[in-house]
Protein backbone atom coordinates (compact mmCIF):
# COMPACT_ATOMS: atom_id res chain seq x y z
CA UNK A 1 0.00 0.00 0.00
CA UNK A 2 1.45 3.32 -1.04
CA UNK A 3 1.22 6.24 1.32
CA UNK A 4 -1.13 8.91 0.07
CA UNK A 5 0.64 12.11 -0.83
CA UNK A 6 0.31 14.45 2.12
CA UNK A 7 -2.11 17.33 1.69
CA UNK A 8 -0.13 20.43 0.68
CA UNK A 9 -0.33 23.29 3.17
CA UNK A 10 -0.74 25.66 0.26
CA UNK A 11 -1.68 24.65 -3.24
CA UNK A 12 -1.87 27.01 -6.20
CA UNK A 13 -3.53 25.56 -9.29
CA UNK A 14 -3.63 27.14 -12.75
CA UNK A 15 -3.57 30.60 -11.26
CA UNK A 16 -4.07 33.46 -13.72
CA UNK A 17 -4.13 37.16 -13.05
CA UNK A 18 -4.82 39.91 -15.53
CA UNK A 19 -4.81 43.63 -14.84
CA UNK A 20 -6.91 44.83 -17.75
CA UNK A 21 -5.03 43.82 -20.85
CA UNK A 22 -1.84 42.91 -19.01
CA UNK A 23 -1.42 39.28 -18.11
CA UNK A 24 0.61 39.28 -14.90
CA UNK A 25 0.34 35.60 -14.02
CA UNK A 26 -0.23 32.74 -16.46
CA UNK A 27 -1.03 29.29 -15.29
CA UNK A 28 0.91 29.15 -12.05
CA UNK A 29 1.01 25.78 -10.28
CA UNK A 30 2.76 25.48 -6.95
CA UNK A 31 2.48 23.12 -4.00
CA UNK A 32 4.00 23.97 -0.65
CA UNK A 33 4.24 21.17 1.88
CA UNK A 34 4.00 21.51 5.62
CA UNK A 35 7.20 22.95 7.12
CA UNK A 36 8.66 23.85 3.76
CA UNK A 37 10.38 27.15 3.06
CA UNK A 38 9.85 28.08 -0.56
CA UNK A 39 11.81 31.00 -1.89
CA UNK A 40 10.50 32.91 -4.90
CA UNK A 41 13.00 34.84 -6.97
CA UNK A 42 12.77 36.65 -10.26
CA UNK A 43 13.17 40.05 -11.89
CA UNK A 44 10.85 42.85 -10.85
CA UNK A 45 7.56 42.66 -12.70
CA UNK A 46 7.81 38.90 -12.95
CA UNK A 47 4.63 38.48 -10.91
CA UNK A 48 6.18 37.17 -7.67
CA UNK A 49 4.43 39.63 -5.38
CA UNK A 50 1.17 39.35 -7.28
CA UNK A 51 1.25 35.58 -6.86
CA UNK A 52 1.85 35.99 -3.14
CA UNK A 53 -0.94 38.55 -2.84
CA UNK A 54 -3.31 36.23 -4.66
CA UNK A 55 -2.71 33.58 -2.00
CA UNK A 56 -4.65 35.58 0.63
CA UNK A 57 -6.69 37.43 -1.98
CA UNK A 58 -5.33 40.90 -1.46
CA UNK A 59 -5.27 40.53 -5.22
CA UNK A 60 -8.28 38.87 -6.79
CA UNK A 61 -7.14 36.08 -9.14
CA UNK A 62 -8.68 36.11 -12.60
CA UNK A 63 -8.95 32.32 -12.60
CA UNK A 64 -7.46 29.24 -11.03
CA UNK A 65 -7.66 27.82 -7.53
CA UNK A 66 -5.87 28.27 -4.21
CA UNK A 67 -6.23 25.82 -1.34
CA UNK A 68 -4.92 26.08 2.20
CA UNK A 69 -4.84 22.69 3.88
CA UNK A 70 -7.26 21.49 1.25
CA UNK A 71 -9.77 24.28 1.84
CA UNK A 72 -10.51 26.70 -1.01
CA UNK A 73 -9.58 30.38 -0.75
CA UNK A 74 -11.58 31.33 -3.83
CA UNK A 75 -15.32 31.34 -4.38
CA UNK A 76 -16.14 31.52 -0.68
CA UNK A 77 -18.31 34.05 1.15
CA UNK A 78 -16.53 37.03 2.69
CA UNK A 79 -16.90 35.80 6.27
CA UNK A 80 -15.34 32.51 5.32
CA UNK A 81 -12.53 34.39 3.56
CA UNK A 82 -11.87 36.37 6.77
CA UNK A 83 -11.57 33.07 8.65
CA UNK A 84 -9.30 31.57 6.01
CA UNK A 85 -7.07 34.63 6.11
CA UNK A 86 -6.33 33.88 9.74
CA UNK A 87 -4.50 30.81 8.50
CA UNK A 88 -2.38 32.77 6.04
CA UNK A 89 -0.06 35.23 7.74
CA UNK A 90 1.39 38.01 5.65
CA UNK A 91 4.42 40.24 6.10
CA UNK A 92 4.72 43.28 3.85
CA UNK A 93 7.64 45.16 2.44
CA UNK A 94 6.31 48.35 4.05
CA UNK A 95 5.60 46.72 7.49
CA UNK A 96 2.23 48.51 7.81
CA UNK A 97 2.10 48.47 11.56
CA UNK A 98 -0.85 50.47 12.85
CA UNK A 99 0.85 53.74 13.83
CA UNK A 100 -1.77 54.70 16.42
CA UNK A 101 -1.34 51.50 18.43
CA UNK A 102 1.52 50.26 20.59
CA UNK A 103 3.52 47.21 19.50
CA UNK A 104 1.49 45.09 21.91
CA UNK A 105 -1.86 46.40 20.63
CA UNK A 106 -0.72 45.84 17.06
CA UNK A 107 -0.33 42.19 17.93
CA UNK A 108 -3.51 41.84 19.99
CA UNK A 109 -5.98 43.63 17.68
CA UNK A 110 -6.82 40.83 15.25
CA UNK A 111 -6.53 38.22 17.98
CA UNK A 112 -9.30 39.98 19.83
CA UNK A 113 -11.52 41.14 16.96
CA UNK A 114 -11.05 38.35 14.44
CA UNK A 115 -10.23 35.37 16.66
CA UNK A 116 -12.33 36.50 19.62
CA UNK A 117 -9.63 35.85 22.19
CA UNK A 118 -9.96 37.47 25.60
CA UNK A 119 -7.79 40.44 26.44
CA UNK A 120 -5.63 38.46 28.83
CA UNK A 121 -5.24 35.60 26.41
CA UNK A 122 -4.40 37.91 23.50
CA UNK A 123 -1.85 39.86 25.53
CA UNK A 124 -0.16 36.73 26.82
CA UNK A 125 0.08 35.41 23.29
CA UNK A 126 1.31 38.78 21.99
CA UNK A 127 4.06 38.95 24.59
CA UNK A 128 5.07 35.43 23.75
CA UNK A 129 5.32 36.34 20.06
CA UNK A 130 7.13 39.61 20.73
CA UNK A 131 9.56 37.62 22.82
CA UNK A 132 10.05 35.25 19.91
CA UNK A 133 11.08 38.14 17.66
CA UNK A 134 13.24 39.61 20.42
CA UNK A 135 11.07 42.63 21.18
CA UNK A 136 9.25 41.82 24.38
CA UNK A 137 10.88 44.84 25.99
CA UNK A 138 9.33 47.07 23.29
CA UNK A 139 5.75 45.94 23.91
CA UNK A 140 4.62 49.42 24.96
CA UNK A 141 6.57 51.30 22.28
CA UNK A 142 4.72 53.05 19.47
CA UNK A 143 5.74 52.05 15.94
CA UNK A 144 7.27 55.50 15.36
CA UNK A 145 9.70 54.76 18.20
CA UNK A 146 10.93 51.56 16.55
CA UNK A 147 13.55 51.07 13.84
CA UNK A 148 12.48 49.58 10.53
CA UNK A 149 13.86 46.20 11.49
CA UNK A 150 12.00 46.30 14.78
CA UNK A 151 8.78 47.34 13.08
CA UNK A 152 9.08 44.45 10.67
CA UNK A 153 9.64 42.03 13.54
CA UNK A 154 6.54 43.34 15.30
CA UNK A 155 4.67 42.84 12.02
CA UNK A 156 5.89 39.24 11.97
CA UNK A 157 4.72 38.80 15.56
CA UNK A 158 1.33 40.28 14.59
CA UNK A 159 0.90 37.63 11.91
CA UNK A 160 2.27 34.77 14.03
CA UNK A 161 -0.04 35.49 16.95
CA UNK A 162 -2.98 34.27 14.87
CA UNK A 163 -1.43 30.79 14.55
CA UNK A 164 -1.27 30.78 10.75
CA UNK A 165 -0.66 27.57 8.83
CA UNK A 166 1.52 29.37 6.32
CA UNK A 167 3.39 32.67 6.32
CA UNK A 168 3.80 34.83 3.23
CA UNK A 169 6.74 37.22 3.16
CA UNK A 170 6.54 39.90 0.49
CA UNK A 171 10.05 41.36 0.19
CA UNK A 172 10.28 41.66 3.97
CA UNK A 173 13.76 43.22 4.01
CA UNK A 174 13.65 45.38 0.89
CA UNK A 175 12.71 48.54 2.75
CA UNK A 176 15.33 48.08 5.45
CA UNK A 177 18.74 49.65 5.89
CA UNK A 178 21.38 46.96 5.29
CA UNK A 179 22.42 46.76 8.94
CA UNK A 180 18.84 45.96 9.98
CA UNK A 181 18.24 43.15 7.50
CA UNK A 182 20.05 40.55 9.63
CA UNK A 183 17.67 40.84 12.57
CA UNK A 184 14.66 40.10 10.37
CA UNK A 185 16.36 37.21 8.60
CA UNK A 186 17.28 35.77 11.97
CA UNK A 187 13.62 35.73 12.98
CA UNK A 188 12.72 34.01 9.73
CA UNK A 189 15.47 31.46 10.30
CA UNK A 190 14.10 30.78 13.79
CA UNK A 191 10.65 30.30 12.34
CA UNK A 192 11.98 27.77 9.89
CA UNK A 193 13.62 25.89 12.76
CA UNK A 194 10.23 25.76 14.43
CA UNK A 195 8.73 24.19 11.31
CA UNK A 196 6.68 27.13 10.03
CA UNK A 197 5.59 26.79 6.41
CA UNK A 198 6.80 29.86 4.54
CA UNK A 199 6.76 31.40 1.10
CA UNK A 200 9.30 34.17 0.76
CA UNK A 201 9.55 36.65 -2.08
CA UNK A 202 12.91 38.31 -1.64
CA UNK A 203 16.16 39.38 -3.21
CA UNK A 204 18.26 38.02 -0.34
CA UNK A 205 19.98 35.33 -2.41
CA UNK A 206 22.36 34.35 0.37
CA UNK A 207 19.42 33.66 2.61
CA UNK A 208 17.72 31.65 -0.13
CA UNK A 209 20.83 29.56 -0.67
CA UNK A 210 21.21 28.82 2.99
CA UNK A 211 17.65 28.50 4.27
CA UNK A 212 15.32 27.57 1.41
CA UNK A 213 14.08 24.03 0.85
CA UNK A 214 13.09 24.95 -2.65
CA UNK A 215 13.63 27.93 -4.90
CA UNK A 216 11.11 29.00 -7.50
CA UNK A 217 12.25 31.24 -10.32
CA UNK A 218 9.54 33.34 -11.95
CA UNK A 219 9.78 35.45 -15.06
CA UNK A 220 7.07 36.97 -17.22
CA UNK A 221 4.27 35.63 -15.06
CA UNK A 222 5.27 31.98 -15.22
CA UNK A 223 7.35 29.65 -13.08
CA UNK A 224 10.36 29.06 -15.30
CA UNK A 225 12.33 26.75 -13.08
CA UNK A 226 12.15 25.35 -9.58
CA UNK A 227 14.29 23.10 -7.47
CA UNK A 228 16.52 22.87 -4.42
CA UNK A 229 18.74 25.92 -3.95
CA UNK A 230 21.95 24.13 -4.88
CA UNK A 231 20.36 23.19 -8.22
CA UNK A 232 18.88 26.61 -8.94
CA UNK A 233 21.99 28.54 -7.98
CA UNK A 234 24.61 25.94 -8.84
CA UNK A 235 23.21 24.43 -11.98
CA UNK A 236 20.60 26.69 -13.59
CA UNK A 237 19.07 25.15 -16.71
CA UNK A 238 17.09 27.87 -18.46
CA UNK A 239 18.76 30.82 -20.14
CA UNK A 240 16.42 33.19 -18.39
CA UNK A 241 17.51 31.98 -14.95
CA UNK A 242 21.17 32.09 -15.96
CA UNK A 243 20.77 35.66 -17.18
CA UNK A 244 18.93 36.63 -14.01
CA UNK A 245 21.53 35.08 -11.71
CA UNK A 246 24.44 36.69 -13.49
CA UNK A 247 22.63 40.04 -13.26
CA UNK A 248 22.00 39.63 -9.55
CA UNK A 249 25.48 38.39 -8.69
CA UNK A 250 26.86 41.30 -10.71
CA UNK A 251 24.91 43.64 -8.44
CA UNK A 252 25.99 41.86 -5.30
CA UNK A 253 29.67 41.87 -6.19
CA UNK B 1 -16.75 108.77 23.97
CA UNK B 2 -19.38 108.62 26.68
CA UNK B 3 -21.94 108.19 23.94
CA UNK B 4 -20.02 105.26 22.51
CA UNK B 5 -19.71 103.52 25.86
CA UNK B 6 -23.38 104.16 26.56
CA UNK B 7 -24.39 102.67 23.20
CA UNK B 8 -22.28 99.53 23.30
CA UNK B 9 -21.06 98.86 26.83
CA UNK B 10 -23.92 100.00 29.03
CA UNK B 11 -23.52 98.01 32.24
CA UNK B 12 -27.06 98.65 33.48
CA UNK B 13 -28.61 97.40 30.27
CA UNK B 14 -26.32 94.40 30.21
CA UNK B 15 -27.38 93.54 33.74
CA UNK B 16 -31.04 93.81 32.75
CA UNK B 17 -30.46 91.66 29.68
CA UNK B 18 -28.46 88.99 31.49
CA UNK B 19 -31.30 86.56 32.34
CA UNK B 20 -32.62 86.70 28.78
CA UNK B 21 -29.19 86.24 27.27
CA UNK B 22 -28.33 83.35 29.55
CA UNK B 23 -31.54 81.66 28.47
CA UNK B 24 -30.54 82.30 24.88
CA UNK B 25 -27.06 80.96 25.50
CA UNK B 26 -28.59 77.81 26.94
CA UNK B 27 -30.70 77.30 23.82
CA UNK B 28 -27.60 77.90 21.68
CA UNK B 29 -25.70 75.27 23.66
CA UNK B 30 -28.50 72.74 23.26
CA UNK B 31 -28.75 73.53 19.58
CA UNK B 32 -24.99 73.15 19.15
CA UNK B 33 -24.97 69.81 20.96
CA UNK B 34 -27.70 68.42 18.73
CA UNK B 35 -26.50 69.75 15.37
CA UNK B 36 -22.83 68.87 16.00
CA UNK B 37 -23.82 65.36 17.01
CA UNK B 38 -26.04 64.98 13.94
CA UNK B 39 -23.43 66.51 11.65
CA UNK B 40 -20.60 64.32 12.93
CA UNK B 41 -22.52 61.09 12.52
CA UNK B 42 -24.14 62.12 9.25
CA UNK B 43 -20.76 63.19 7.97
CA UNK B 44 -19.05 60.01 9.06
CA UNK B 45 -21.69 57.86 7.39
CA UNK B 46 -21.52 59.95 4.27
CA UNK B 47 -17.72 59.80 4.22
CA UNK B 48 -17.79 56.00 4.49
CA UNK B 49 -20.25 55.84 1.60
CA UNK B 50 -18.12 58.26 -0.41
CA UNK B 51 -15.06 56.07 0.24
CA UNK B 52 -16.90 52.93 -0.82
CA UNK B 53 -15.74 50.77 -3.69
CA UNK B 54 -19.23 50.68 -5.15
CA UNK B 55 -19.97 53.57 -7.53
CA UNK B 56 -23.66 53.13 -6.74
CA UNK B 57 -22.99 54.26 -3.16
CA UNK B 58 -20.16 56.63 -3.98
CA UNK B 59 -21.70 58.85 -6.64
CA UNK B 60 -24.89 59.85 -4.77
CA UNK B 61 -22.83 60.69 -1.69
CA UNK B 62 -20.50 62.90 -3.73
CA UNK B 63 -23.51 64.60 -5.27
CA UNK B 64 -24.99 65.17 -1.81
CA UNK B 65 -21.73 66.54 -0.46
CA UNK B 66 -21.24 68.90 -3.40
CA UNK B 67 -24.80 70.21 -3.39
CA UNK B 68 -25.09 70.88 0.30
CA UNK B 69 -21.68 72.44 0.54
CA UNK B 70 -22.68 74.87 -2.18
CA UNK B 71 -26.15 75.89 -0.94
CA UNK B 72 -26.07 78.69 1.66
CA UNK B 73 -27.41 77.24 4.92
CA UNK B 74 -29.57 80.30 5.49
CA UNK B 75 -31.50 79.65 2.27
CA UNK B 76 -31.81 76.01 3.25
CA UNK B 77 -33.20 76.96 6.64
CA UNK B 78 -35.77 79.40 5.26
CA UNK B 79 -36.82 76.91 2.60
CA UNK B 80 -37.43 74.26 5.24
CA UNK B 81 -39.12 76.51 7.75
CA UNK B 82 -41.14 78.74 5.46
CA UNK B 83 -41.34 76.63 2.33
CA UNK B 84 -42.40 73.23 3.63
CA UNK B 85 -45.72 74.47 5.09
CA UNK B 86 -46.83 75.14 1.48
CA UNK B 87 -46.71 71.39 0.87
CA UNK B 88 -48.44 70.73 4.15
CA UNK B 89 -45.41 70.00 6.31
CA UNK B 90 -45.06 72.33 9.26
CA UNK B 91 -41.89 71.93 11.31
CA UNK B 92 -41.11 73.71 14.58
CA UNK B 93 -38.13 76.13 14.39
CA UNK B 94 -35.79 73.88 16.38
CA UNK B 95 -36.45 70.95 14.08
CA UNK B 96 -36.10 73.11 10.96
CA UNK B 97 -32.71 74.30 12.16
CA UNK B 98 -31.66 70.73 12.92
CA UNK B 99 -32.62 69.54 9.43
CA UNK B 100 -30.90 72.44 7.68
CA UNK B 101 -27.76 71.95 9.75
CA UNK B 102 -27.79 68.20 9.27
CA UNK B 103 -27.79 68.67 5.49
CA UNK B 104 -25.14 71.37 5.56
CA UNK B 105 -22.86 70.10 8.33
CA UNK B 106 -22.82 66.48 7.35
CA UNK B 107 -21.64 67.53 3.89
CA UNK B 108 -18.80 69.51 5.44
CA UNK B 109 -17.89 66.89 8.02
CA UNK B 110 -18.05 64.20 5.33
CA UNK B 111 -15.51 66.04 3.24
CA UNK B 112 -13.17 66.32 6.24
CA UNK B 113 -13.56 62.66 7.23
CA UNK B 114 -13.16 61.58 3.61
CA UNK B 115 -9.89 63.44 3.16
CA UNK B 116 -8.68 61.85 6.39
CA UNK B 117 -9.63 58.37 5.24
CA UNK B 118 -8.10 58.94 1.82
CA UNK B 119 -4.77 59.95 3.37
CA UNK B 120 -4.33 56.58 5.11
CA UNK B 121 -1.96 54.39 3.08
CA UNK B 122 -3.61 51.46 1.32
CA UNK B 123 -1.29 49.08 3.14
CA UNK B 124 -3.09 49.77 6.42
CA UNK B 125 -6.33 48.32 5.09
CA UNK B 126 -4.47 45.43 3.48
CA UNK B 127 -2.60 44.61 6.67
CA UNK B 128 -5.84 44.68 8.61
CA UNK B 129 -7.74 42.52 6.14
CA UNK B 130 -4.79 40.11 5.88
CA UNK B 131 -5.15 39.43 9.61
CA UNK B 132 -8.76 38.40 9.14
CA UNK B 133 -10.47 41.62 10.18
CA UNK B 134 -13.72 42.30 8.31
CA UNK B 135 -13.99 45.51 6.26
CA UNK B 136 -16.07 47.11 9.02
CA UNK B 137 -13.63 46.06 11.75
CA UNK B 138 -10.69 47.36 9.72
CA UNK B 139 -12.45 50.71 9.30
CA UNK B 140 -13.41 50.93 12.95
CA UNK B 141 -10.12 49.91 14.54
CA UNK B 142 -7.44 50.72 12.00
CA UNK B 143 -8.52 53.32 9.44
CA UNK B 144 -10.89 55.67 11.28
CA UNK B 145 -8.81 56.17 14.44
CA UNK B 146 -5.91 57.29 12.29
CA UNK B 147 -8.09 59.32 9.94
CA UNK B 148 -9.83 61.15 12.79
CA UNK B 149 -6.55 61.91 14.50
CA UNK B 150 -5.15 63.36 11.31
CA UNK B 151 -8.12 65.64 10.68
CA UNK B 152 -8.90 66.57 14.28
CA UNK B 153 -7.90 70.23 13.81
CA UNK B 154 -10.20 70.47 10.78
CA UNK B 155 -13.05 68.81 12.66
CA UNK B 156 -12.66 71.24 15.54
CA UNK B 157 -12.45 74.23 13.17
CA UNK B 158 -15.70 73.08 11.65
CA UNK B 159 -17.25 72.82 15.10
CA UNK B 160 -16.30 76.46 15.72
CA UNK B 161 -17.92 77.46 12.43
CA UNK B 162 -21.08 75.56 13.34
CA UNK B 163 -21.36 77.18 16.76
CA UNK B 164 -21.20 80.60 15.14
CA UNK B 165 -23.53 79.55 12.36
CA UNK B 166 -26.26 78.54 14.83
CA UNK B 167 -26.99 82.28 15.12
CA UNK B 168 -28.86 82.03 11.80
CA UNK B 169 -31.55 80.19 13.77
CA UNK B 170 -32.66 83.67 14.88
CA UNK B 171 -34.34 84.19 11.50
CA UNK B 172 -36.87 81.48 12.30
CA UNK B 173 -37.50 83.05 15.73
CA UNK B 174 -35.71 80.37 17.69
CA UNK B 175 -34.81 82.13 20.92
CA UNK B 176 -31.13 81.34 20.86
CA UNK B 177 -28.37 83.72 21.84
CA UNK B 178 -28.51 86.17 18.91
CA UNK B 179 -32.30 86.23 18.84
CA UNK B 180 -32.45 86.97 22.57
CA UNK B 181 -29.77 89.64 22.31
CA UNK B 182 -31.54 91.28 19.40
CA UNK B 183 -34.79 91.23 21.35
CA UNK B 184 -33.06 92.95 24.23
CA UNK B 185 -31.58 95.48 21.83
CA UNK B 186 -34.98 96.25 20.35
CA UNK B 187 -36.57 96.68 23.76
CA UNK B 188 -33.80 98.83 25.23
CA UNK B 189 -32.88 100.78 22.07
CA UNK B 190 -29.28 99.91 22.94
CA UNK B 191 -26.65 97.67 21.31
CA UNK B 192 -25.02 96.53 24.53
CA UNK B 193 -26.87 93.18 24.58
CA UNK B 194 -25.43 92.40 21.15
CA UNK B 195 -21.94 93.16 22.39
CA UNK B 196 -22.66 90.92 25.32
CA UNK B 197 -23.79 88.13 23.00
CA UNK B 198 -20.60 88.47 20.99
CA UNK B 199 -18.69 88.28 24.28
CA UNK B 200 -20.49 85.07 25.20
CA UNK B 201 -19.60 83.52 21.85
CA UNK B 202 -16.03 84.58 22.40
CA UNK B 203 -16.02 83.06 25.87
CA UNK B 204 -17.40 79.82 24.50
CA UNK B 205 -15.12 79.53 21.51
CA UNK B 206 -11.83 80.97 22.64
CA UNK B 207 -10.63 77.82 24.42
CA UNK B 208 -11.54 75.75 21.37
CA UNK B 209 -9.72 78.10 19.02
CA UNK B 210 -6.64 77.89 21.24
CA UNK B 211 -6.74 74.10 21.20
CA UNK B 212 -6.94 74.11 17.41
CA UNK B 213 -3.92 76.39 17.12
CA UNK B 214 -1.93 74.03 19.29
CA UNK B 215 -2.96 71.08 17.19
CA UNK B 216 -2.01 72.84 14.01
CA UNK B 217 1.45 73.46 15.38
CA UNK B 218 2.17 69.84 14.68
CA UNK B 219 0.32 66.96 16.18
CA UNK B 220 -0.32 64.54 13.37
CA UNK B 221 0.60 60.92 13.04
CA UNK B 222 3.50 60.14 10.78
CA UNK B 223 3.77 56.91 8.88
Amino acid sequence: MTAAQPLPTLEITALEKRFGETQVLRSIDLKVQNGELVFVIGPSGSGKSTMLRCCNRLEEPTSGAIHVNGKPMLGIPRKELDRMRLQVGMVFQGFFLYPHLSALKNVTLAQRKALGRSKAEAEARALEMLDKVGLKHKADAMPSELSGGQQQRVAIARALALDPKVMLFDEPTSALDPELVGSVLKVMRDLRELGMTMIVVSHEMHFAREAADRVVFMDGGVIVEEGPPEEIFGNPKSDRLKAFLSRVSGEAA
Amino acid sequence: MENFIDAFFNIDIMRQATPLLLKGAWVTLQLCAVVIFLGLFGGLGLALLASSKSALLRLPSFLFIDIFRAIPPLILLILIYAGLPFVGVRVPPFVAVCIAFLLNNSAYFAEIFRSGIKAIPKGQMEAARATGLSPAQAQAWVILPQAVRNVLPDLLSNVVEIVKLTSIASVVSLSELLYSANMARAVTYNSSPLVMAAGLYLLLLWPLVRVISRFQRGLSISH
